[in-house]
């Protein structure tokens, strides 16, 4: 199947995306807001509903005519657009300027490339692929040529000018080096990361000086939500009594979970899905298993290959699943982070699509106040979800440190 | 499927900005802020413990104050009864000994009447001895004016003091 590519309509799509979801997080910024006060929410949220539907269905129209008019002929694929929109990328696009037009500019934070090839270490900016993703433009870097097919890097073989595909559209002549570049992902990472000791280090800070400790300032705002974590999830799941060695990790999880799914909401960030990447709920649920691993007593190992308490065939029939069960559990946490947020992105991305997809204004309403109600749903799903990772990995150092009981 | 396959990139980044993530916010913020927290909490603790205690020494105290009081009050009850034993005493007392002095004066009296009797009765008799002489004398001085009646009288006695 030749893949047509159509990122023309996709552009569009991404600063219509841009301006809803902008309004529906503000609107949902502006809910919360509302709910201090009862009347002025109820006014409120009437007229930001109003004013959300005609904006969109106005934006929508306008948009929809011109994509119509000017690439008629061109085929939208809401499959690359969304995958495109989930999957890492190279650079931070921001904004495309003059769109369709001859002096068409892209507005991008370039990011390094990093590369471990055969011999040694290669770096340049992302920038210098000029935004191409189709494996066109190649980039010579000391003596050795890199494409950048659909958001990898292809290092092109020894002699080879161009990156060539066999029937299936995939690179012939080109290999993978080891890429530790710092993505749009890794970038997020290190913002939220910077977030993340903002708010912190200055709500510690707010006890300093403070002979009363009472926390004041951003301090009444974080320490709810710690003691949440030390009250509800920590002190619960693991026990009074051994809970506070793993206060530390249980809390940097919860925060950089939440903080990372709320980030992937936010569209000026422009959709860095780090929390719905599989390789950072990998590592996250990778944390959990070594901690739960290594705090393991021998209460935890005897119930694994020697179930106390039943008999003996039962033991034998047991330990495998045990066994399996020991795994499946980091499993399981990588995978529901994963899906949810994924899921989450892929559903506001393809109920904007149905526009384009139908080709007609008229589906704008519909989904619009779906994408609506979806967002506001994954702006619950982003703390439940970093709820769920913490209690669980919780639940499992409480079983890997629970005491033999009679 | 490159959408669930982990990247080593990503990973590699994680592990190693998720480390120093946790390393400094747990030595930076979570320490700090628990151990604030905490402090508080045994704060309110001890508060509340010594906000106990000082109730329960307020009691204590409440109940000292009310055994005091009964007891002053048991003290000021046998002082009154003693006094009032006292008093009863001093006035039976005084009745008995104005009893027996107003005895004495009335037996004194009683004999000073009597004696006062007696004298006067003495002098009363004497009085009377006196004046009946007198009375006498001056009748017989009557009687004896003439010489007649003078030996009359004579011979009366004679008469009466016969010789026997």
């Amino acid at each position: 199947m030749p893949k047509t590519s159509s990122f023309y309509v996709s552009k569009t799509m991404r600063k219509l995306l841009f301006a809803n979801s902008f309004y529906v997080c503000t609107f949902a910024a502006n809910l919360k807001q509302g709910i201090f006060n009862q009347n002025i929410m109820a006014l409120n949220t009437l007229k930001h509903f109003l004013l959300l539907t005609f904006f969109s269905a106005f934006s929508v129209a306008v948009m929809a005519s011109e994509t119509k008019d000017e690439n008629s002929g061109e085929r939208f694929d809401p499959k690359e657009m969304i995958m495109h929109h989930v999957k890492d990328a190279y650079g931070m696009h921001i904004l495309t300027l003059n769109e369709g037009k001859e002096n068409e500019t892209h507005i991008t934070i370039p990011l390094p490339i990093i590369l471990w090839t055969d011999n040694g270490l290669v770096t340049f900016m992302s920038s210098e692929f000029h935004h191409d993703y189709d494996g066109n433009v190649v980039v010579e870097k000391d003596g050795k040529k890199f494409v950048n097919f659909h958001e990898k890097i292809y290092q092109l073989n020894e002699g080879e000018l161009a990156l060539q595909f066999d029937e299936e559209h995939h690179p012939l002549n080109a290999e993978k080096p080891l890429d530790f570049s710092i993505t749009r992902n890794v970038f997020m990472m290190w913002f939220s990361v910077l977030v993340l000791l903002l708010i912190f280090i200055t709500a510690a800070r707010k006890y300093n000086n403070n002979d009363s400790k009472l926390p004041k300032g951003i301090a009444g705002f974080v320490e709810p939500l710690v003691l949440f974590v030390r009250d509800d999830i920590a002190k619960p799941m693991i026990g009074e009594h051994k809970y506070k060695r793993f206060m530390p990790y249980l809390l940097t999880i919860f925060f950089f979970i939440w903080i990372n799914n709320i980030f992937g909401l936010i569209p000026i960030f422009n959709g860095a899905n780090l929390s719905g990447n599989i390789a950072f709920t990998m590592t996250m649920a990778l944390f959990t298993f070594v901690i739960t691993t290594f705090s393991g007593n021998k209460n935890y190992w005897k119930h694994i290959f020697w179930m106390p308490g039943v008999p003996v065939p039962m033991k034998i029939f047991l330990m495998p699943i045990e066994i399996v069960g020991m795994f499946v559990k980091p499993v399981s946490l990588m995978i529901r982070l994963f899906a949810n947020i994924t899921a989450g992105h892929i559903i506001v991305l393809a109920l904007m699509s149905l526009i384009f997809i139908f080709e007609t204004v008229w589906v704008s309403p519909i989904s619009v106040l779906f994408s609506l109600f979806i967002t506001i749903i994954e702006i619950v799903v982003t703390a439940i979800q970093a709820y769920i990772f913490t209690i669980l990995s919780a639940l499992y150092f409480g079983m890997a440190t629970e005491e033999e009981h009679h | 499927m490159d959408l669930v396959t982990p990247g080593l990139g990503l990973v590699f980044w994680t592990v190693i900005t998720f480390l120093v993530l946790l390393f400094i916010l747990r030595k930076f913020a979570w320490k700090p802020i628990l151990g604030a927290v905490s402090e508080r909490e045994e704060g309110i603790k001890t508060a509340l413990a010594s906000a106990e205690n000082a109730r329960k020494e307020m009691e204590n105290l409440q109940a000292d104050n009310e055994r005091i009081l009964k007891e002053a009050r048991a003290e000021r009850e046998t002082m009154l009864k003693e006094a009032r034993e006292i008093k009863n005493k001093l006035i039976a007392d005084a009745k008995e000994e104005a009893q027996v002095q107003a005895n004495n004066m009335i037996a004194q009296a009683q004999a000073a009447i009597i004696s006062e009797k007696k004298a006067a009765m003495a002098e009363l008799k004497s009085q009377v001895a006196d004046l009946s002489i007198e009375i006498a004398e001056k009748v017989v001085r009557g009687e004896l004016a003439n010489k007649d009646k003078q030996m009359s009288l004579v011979e009366s006695m004679l008469g009466d003091a016969k010789l026997n």
